[in-house]
């Protein structure tokens, strides 16, 4: 019997709720001041919830978090290879799913792991329809191993495998379009998200989570050591690569663009480029670096039209869900 | 009761009745049978197991790590180029001392291109830490088979199993399949200690520094001793079961007292031990069978080898440069030994050609000329070498040459 002061019997997925935020991968790991990826991860982790398993690409997430015998990770979480976290993600799911378990199945990747070596099994994993979240932290170089150029990495940008120099103006092919590739794949949802976005990156997950199937999730993490930008800066570089247009937030349902967020005021790639230093040669006052940053904007703007991304009225708030604690899965609730 | 089976059919059968419940595989000759007979049992509901169609091998490696760290028996198969690209997973898995079987469809490694038998593609990877069972014959192939998930899950090392492709898996003999109460009695349900769960969350897979690394790889070899023991156990237990035992870690057959012995991995012991049954070895001859090659059992092998004067150590397989593969362990599990035999060394088999009967006759009579490190290619037929750059004359057989199987063209 519940006395007047017991406040009786309770709800525990009100208590869970009432808590504060998940967090899945805790604080002390080795990552650079000003890490994109580490502030990704964690909010990924923050929308999934404790229910899920992680699996881990060779790169610096994996590096950083986990120095046996410590490890930052509370989420059950593997790592295996570097190319194969597909692979290893959907082995996962198949034995979760004949197990008859609910538990949610991530697979993380930087951009490496994902646009290029990991690019065989991540096709593979999305046509044979497993039930896995897939996140690229897409800091659009080899970081790990100290700012080589990836498929991801943008034209122009200074690696130390693209370097600017006397006849040479940093990388000299595009950054690959995967979310495209991604979609010609027909699977349930796919989209863009950006650290400086954290509402709309927590809903993404949640969104993503809640579909049957494979979902993907380009995440863009900027890397202050790879970029060349103060670690302070690392959301106010990242709000301009969304700003300029260079790296549009879309979400994409079997193929299609199903939500973008639109851009008020748009930002030249000039502000952008000016806060990192891959992109220095091409502020320099020379025909080539003139054109290599027309080149850049003209990306963006492409971008901004291929997507219908401008908008007019006030700045939207960054507030889906920020009001809400929400999970995934149920059992912990 | 005993039915005529296409070897691949019935290590599908045996794989099923060990209820997997992940199979992922990619197509390769000569393993292709294998997993489409799992496919068919699959889509018949005989056997309830999600099925992985990958797209390379190296995922198919990748999957059945993800799937028995998620805590459900799994198993793939594959051969040669896919061993190969396999590679790097293998030494993962066994890393990570997660439990899976792995049946290679043993077949010669490119280039030149091969699709047929000999044993490059499981020697490539005898340093990935995988146990390594030869089987003699379809028979064995599915009592290993059955034996292999006990082995992997109490040791927590995989484990593959070695089949001659073609040889076997494309042969159909008659075999005893045992039945679903037999294996259930012999193979508890999977359950893995370090499973990945929600519940009980863990990191797998960890960064390991210097500090740490030595102690690893140490329990990782230490598990292999551990290994020997639960094979001649499993081999053991399944006969009280099955009446039928593989032969442990290493067999002897043969003229047990004899002081020559020739040394085998895998089916080609059937033609051996033909060739001593109707005489045409020529001589009385210890025939000794390795069945575990990882973990090697040296022990086991100079107990085996015991009086011997002269040893013949047949080799399915070459590390170019060095020689063969198989005879060099021997050659060092023996060493120190003050009546260890003659060794000679034989790379023969290679790329799915046939050894006769007389194959090992002719070994045999290298034995008595040949120097304590001699390498010879069996059958080599020198009128097929480039006329300017022919062989060595110490690298042929002596003996005159058979027909050829692949004659040329006119």
């Amino acid at each position: 019997m519940a006395s007047a002061s017991d406040p009786g019997p309770v709800d525990l997925a009100e208590l869970r709720a009432a808590q504060p935020r998940f967090s899945g991968l805790e604080s002390g790991h080795g990552a650079c001041q000003g890490c994109g990826q580490a502030l990704a991860a964690r909010l990924v982790l923050e929308a999934a919830g404790p229910d899920v398993i992680v699996a881990n690409a060779t790169g610096c997430l994996e590096i950083f978090t986990t120095p046996w015998p410590l490890s930052a990770w509370n989420v059950a979480w593997i790592h295996s290879l570097f190319e194969n976290v597909a692979a290893v993600a959907s082995g996962i799911e198949a034995a979760l799913k004949i197990q008859g378990r609910n538990t949610k199945v991530l697979a993380f990747a930087g951009d490496g792991g994902t646009f290029d070596i990991g690019f065989q099994a991540l096709s593979g994993m999305l046509e044979r329809n497993h039930d896995v979240l897939f996140v690229c932290f897409d800091n659009e170089a080899y970081m790990n191993t100290g700012i080589q150029r990836s498929g991801s990495t943008p034209l122009g940008a200074w690696t130390t495998t693209s370097p600017a120099g006397k006849t040479r103006q940093g990388k000299r092919h595009l950054k690959k379009d995967l979310l495209t590739i991604i979609a010609a794949h027909g699977i349930p949802y796919a989209a863009t998200a950006s650290v400086a976005y954290p509402s709309d990156l927590r809903s993404k997950v949640r969104r993503a989570l809640s579909t049957e199937g494979p979902s993907f999730l380009l995440l863009h993490s900027p890397c202050p050591l790879g970029w060349g930008h103060d670690s302070s800066l690392t959301i106010a570089v990242d709000r301009l690569a969304v700003e300029s247009g260079l790296f549009p937030l879309l979400e994409l349902a079997r193929g299609q663009v199903i939500g973008r967020m639109a851009i008020r005021t748009v930002r030249p790639v000039r502000e952008y480029a000016e806060l990192q230093s891959r992109f220095g040669h091409l502020l320099a006052d020379s025909p080539e670096a003139h054109e290599g940053l027309e080149h850049l904007q003209a990306i963006a703007d492409a971008n901004i039209e291929r997507y219908g991304l401008l908008a007019s009225g006030p700045e939207p708030r960054d507030s889906e869900g920020a009001d809400t604690v929400r999970r995934g899965g149920t059992r912990w609730a | 009761m005993r039915d005529i089976l296409e070897g691949s059919e019935a290590i599908a059968r045996a794989v099923a009745l060990c209820r997997p419940q992940v199979v992922a595989a990619y197509p390769i000759t000569p393993q292709t049978h294998i997993v489409e007979g799992l496919a068919r049992l699959i889509a018949d509901g005989l056997l309830d197991a999600e099925l992985v169609s990958v797209e390379s091998e190296f995922s198919a490696a990748s999957v059945v790590l993800g799937a028995a760290s998620a805590g459900s028996r799994s198993y793939t198969a594959s051969a040669s180029q896919g061993i190969l690209l396999m590679g790097e997973v293998l030494y993962n898995i066994s890393g990570m001392r997660v439990p899976v079987v792995l049946t290679c469809a043993n077949r010669a490694v490119s280039a030149p291109v091969s699709i047929w038998n000999d044993h490059q593609d499981s020697m490539a990877v005898r340093d990935s830490g995988w146990i390594q069972l030869y089987c003699a014959d379809n028979q064995e192939a599915v009592d290993t088979t059955i034996q292999a998930f006990r082995i992997s899950e109490r040791v927590e090392l995989p484990v593959m199993v070695c089949v001659d492709g073609f040889t076997l898996t494309h042969t159909l003999e008659p075999i005893d399949l045992p039945d679903q109460a037999q294996v259930d009695r012999f193979l508890p349900p999977f359950r893995f200690t370090r499973k990945l769960s929600s519940e009980h969350p863990f990191s797998a897979g960890t960064l390991v520094s210097p500090d740490f690394f030595t102690e690893m790889r140490y329990l990782q070899h230490a598990a292999f001793e551990q290994a020997a023991r639960e094979i001649l156990s499993a081999d053991r237990d399944w006969s009280g079961i099955a009446g039928r035992s593989c032969g442990g870690l290493i067999a002897v057959e043969g003229d047990r007292e004899a002081p020559t012995g020739i040394l085998v991995m895998g089916s080609v012991f059937g033609t051996l031990l033909d060739a001593h049954r109707s005489g045409d070895l020529g001589r009385p001859v210890r025939l000794i069978r390795l069945r575990s090659f990882r973990p090697f059992p040296t022990e086991a092998l100079r107990k085996a080898t015991e009086g011997l004067a002269a040893l013949v150590v047949l080799d399915r397989s070459l590390s170019p440069g060095s020689g063969g593969i198989v005879s060099h362990e021997v050659r060092s599990a023996l060493y120190g030994l003050p009546s260890a035999p003659r060794i000679l060394s034989v790379a023969g088999g290679l790329g799915g050609r046939d050894l006769r009967a007389e194959s090992f006759r002719t070994m045999l009579e290298g034995l008595d000329h040949a120097g304590e490190w001699d390498l010879r290619f069996a059958d080599l037929d020198p009128d097929r070498l480039p006329k300017a750059d022919s062989a060595p004359e110490s690298l042929a057989d002596a003996a005159p040459k058979s027909t050829n199987p692949f004659p040329e063209k006119e």
